[in-house]
């Protein structure tokens, strides 16, 4: 059953809060992305088009796509895999996992970069094992694949479980017994059952890689046109007070947002039933 | 072709689900599993449709022995309460879901599952629905493409978990003498578990009545309502009364009048007897139970009647609209005396 609709607000009181809500999202989400365009464009369209076309900005666009286009399928499995057996199964340690699983959200991004230097640094507990294979993973793409997937780890699994969890497992089992192979019950039942919540889940996973600073910025190493993200890009730009190059940069990267966005609200708004079960974060 | 469940013990944990149940399927036969919720009924499919395995015990289906095939290899057609349709197929494909993932050696042709699925849609009456998706049907409709889902694979045994248990009275009636239909047409040995004894007699062959994982009873629906083997089968197919009566002889005295026992064994002596609400005749006078009429209630063909006694116990009775009852009204004073009472 559905929860009765909102009235539409008739005391003053109640106008009062909507201005208030409307003023403070106009200036703390409006009036910072009007900036970064007026930033951008402050010396006109030219100079513009010549920063973020320019070699450095190009390649942190590549690095930034190439570390999602990893690390997000990774998770969309990784996520897969753990809805179904904390949705499938019944173990010891069930209640861990979940709490685990949480974690990336509630740790800084900052430490989740610092393990893995922790790790695989040139002082890390792997030092010598990686450098006598001759493999680099700090300062290198590897480092901030791994550094994106620890952070971006729950966004799938936590959009699946609480679906699974209302699905159930009849339909598998239904399946079972009409003779589908393992391999047919994922594919013929499982995942369509799930597709536009896995959709969802990859969709916010993607926004949160590409947008991803701190944990990257510790693994990075900052070389230009090699380590460098987009994030990273804007802020060594800004820091050597090219606002143009910054703010240039900076709208690349609220575009690729707006893009998530407006997919994020078309499958709301095509798809709103199956997933409000799921709003948990 | 039968199905014979030998000495199965399931437990979980420390609790014994099914103890030493045994007991066995004629070809075609339509059994009921008939217990409370915990009886251990479900567990009891669940191992039949290889979802769950044994601790001990045989089950063998035409010699074949269960325990060594897989769920998906036994052909073990199963209907669930919550119907469990694939709820992105439509009805045509959930039907022809089971023939669809067969290997391709063993599939057959794409016309023939479409005239498969035809066959079936006509059988469960919704031939115009095969388009439809499972939201779009009622519930009614949804139990009815589980069944021919599940009928699509041809299967050895049919298995129903309280098939009819999510949907309202009239449905489920209707719902019934269309699946006993179903039955008699296409023959397929069916286990039907339910709680609800009126559907279990109403519909079986015979019915298993489970307790605590143990077998009670089985039997033709007549039999076990005529000769019941324990107080509680007794209690759990219909309304009882209960009254301490001194038995001898095949005779309940209950001091100043009498009635006679039926009884799998003899037993004289003091003990609590039991009475159906139609077993009972009320009297404006004495002797029987005294009683002052609690509520008068009109209950299809009969007239239902609740009487308390002086001291609080609460009998249910019913007799015909034009009985001697008809003329009562609340709180009379009226003597209560079973024409016929079981004692276990």
């Amino acid at each position: 059953m559905r929860a009765r609709a909102p009235e539409r607000p008739k005391t003053p009181a109640a106008f009062l809060l909507m201005a208030l809500a409307a003023v403070w999202m106009a200036l703390v989400i409006v009036l910072p992305l009007v900036n970064v365009l007026a930033e951008a464009f402050k010396q006109g369209v030219q100079p513009y088009l010549s920063a973020i076309v320019q070699p450095d900005a190009l390649s942190a666009i590549r690095l930034t796509l190439t570390v999602a286009a990893i690390a997000v399928p990774l998770n969309a499995v990784f996520g897969i895999a753990a809805a179904w057996c904390v949705t499938r199964f019944d173990f010891a340690g069930k209640g861990l996992l979940l709490s685990v699983l949480d974690l990336p959200f509630t740790i800084s991004p900052v430490i989740s970069g610092m393990v893995w230097v922790l790790l695989f640094g040139a002082h890390g507990w792997f030092a010598s094992v990686l450098e006598a294979s001759n493999i680099k993973i700090i300062y290198a793409l590897p480092g901030l694949v791994i550094a994106t997937v620890l952070v971006t780890l729950p966004f799938v699994a936590r959009e699946l479980i609480p679906l699974m969890q209302d699905q159930g497992t009849d339909e598998e089992i239904a399946a079972v017994t009409l003779g589908a192979s393992g391999w047919d019950v994922f594919f013929r039942v499982t995942l369509p059952n799930i597709k536009w919540a896995l959709t969802y889940g990859v969709l916010l996973c993607t926004a949160r890689a590409m947008g991803e600073f701190g944990a990257v910025s510790v693994v990075s190493g900052h070389i230009r046109g090699l380590t460098n993200t987009l994030p990273l890009h804007i802020e060594v730009l800004y820091n050597e007070y090219d606002s143009v190059g910054a703010f240039g940069a900076a709208t690349l990267l609220a575009g690729l947002a707006l893009v998530t966005l407006v997919l994020k609200t078309l499958l709301e708004w095509r798809f709103g039933d199956e997933l409000a079960a799921n709003r948990r974060h | 072709m039968s199905l014979v469940v030998q000495n199965i013990t399931k437990r979980f944990s420390d609790f014994a689900a099914l103890n030493d149940v045994s007991f066995e399927a004629q070809p075609g036969e339509f059994l009921a599993l008939l217990g409370p919720s915990g009886s251990g009924k479900t567990t009891l499919l669940r191992l039949l449709a290889g979802l769950d395995r044994p601790d001990t015990g045989r089950i063998d289906f035409d010699g074949l022995d269960y325990l060594t095939l897989s769920a998906r290899d036994r052909r073990v057609g199963m209907v669930f309460q919550s119907y469990a349709l694939f709820r992105h197929m439509t009805v045509a494909q959930n039907i022809a879901f089971g023939l669809n993932v067969r290997p391709s050696k063993d599939r057959p042709s794409k016309a023939e599952i479409q005239a498969t699925v035809q066959r079936l849609l006509k059988l469960i009456q919704l031939e115009d629905l095969g388009k439809r998706y499972p939201s779009q049907l009622s519930g009614g409709q949804r139990q009815r493409v589980a069944l021919a889902r599940a009928l699509a694979i041809n299967p050895r045994i049919l298995l129903l978990d309280e098939p009819f248990g999510a949907l309202d009275a009239l449905v489920r009636k209707d719902l019934r003498r269309w699946l006993r239909r179903i039955h008699d047409e296409t023959g397929v040995t069916t286990l039907f578990v339910t709680h609800d004894q009126e559907e279990a007699l109403d519909l079986a062959d015979r019915v298993v009545v489970l307790k605590d994982g143990q077998i009670e009873q089985i039997g033709k629906p007549l039999e076990l309502y005529r000769h019941p083997q324990s107080a509680f089968v007794f209690d759990f197919l219909g309304t009882s009364n209960q009254v301490p009566a001194n038995l001898s002889d095949g005779i309940a005295d209950f001091g100043g009048f009498s009635a006679p026992v039926v009884s799998p064994k003899a037993l004289n002596g003091a003990q609590t007897v039991r009475f159906r609400p139609f077993d009972t005749h009320l009297h404006h006078e004495g002797p029987g139970f005294e009683a002052k009429v609690l509520s008068l209630l009109p209950a299809g063909a009969n007239l239902r009647l609740e009487l308390q006694s002086p001291t609080g116990q609460v009998f249910e009775t019913q007799h015909a609209h034009d009985s001697e009852a008809s003329d009562l009204r609340l709180n009379d004073t009226v003597y209560l005396r079973p024409s016929k009472v079981y004692a276990f």
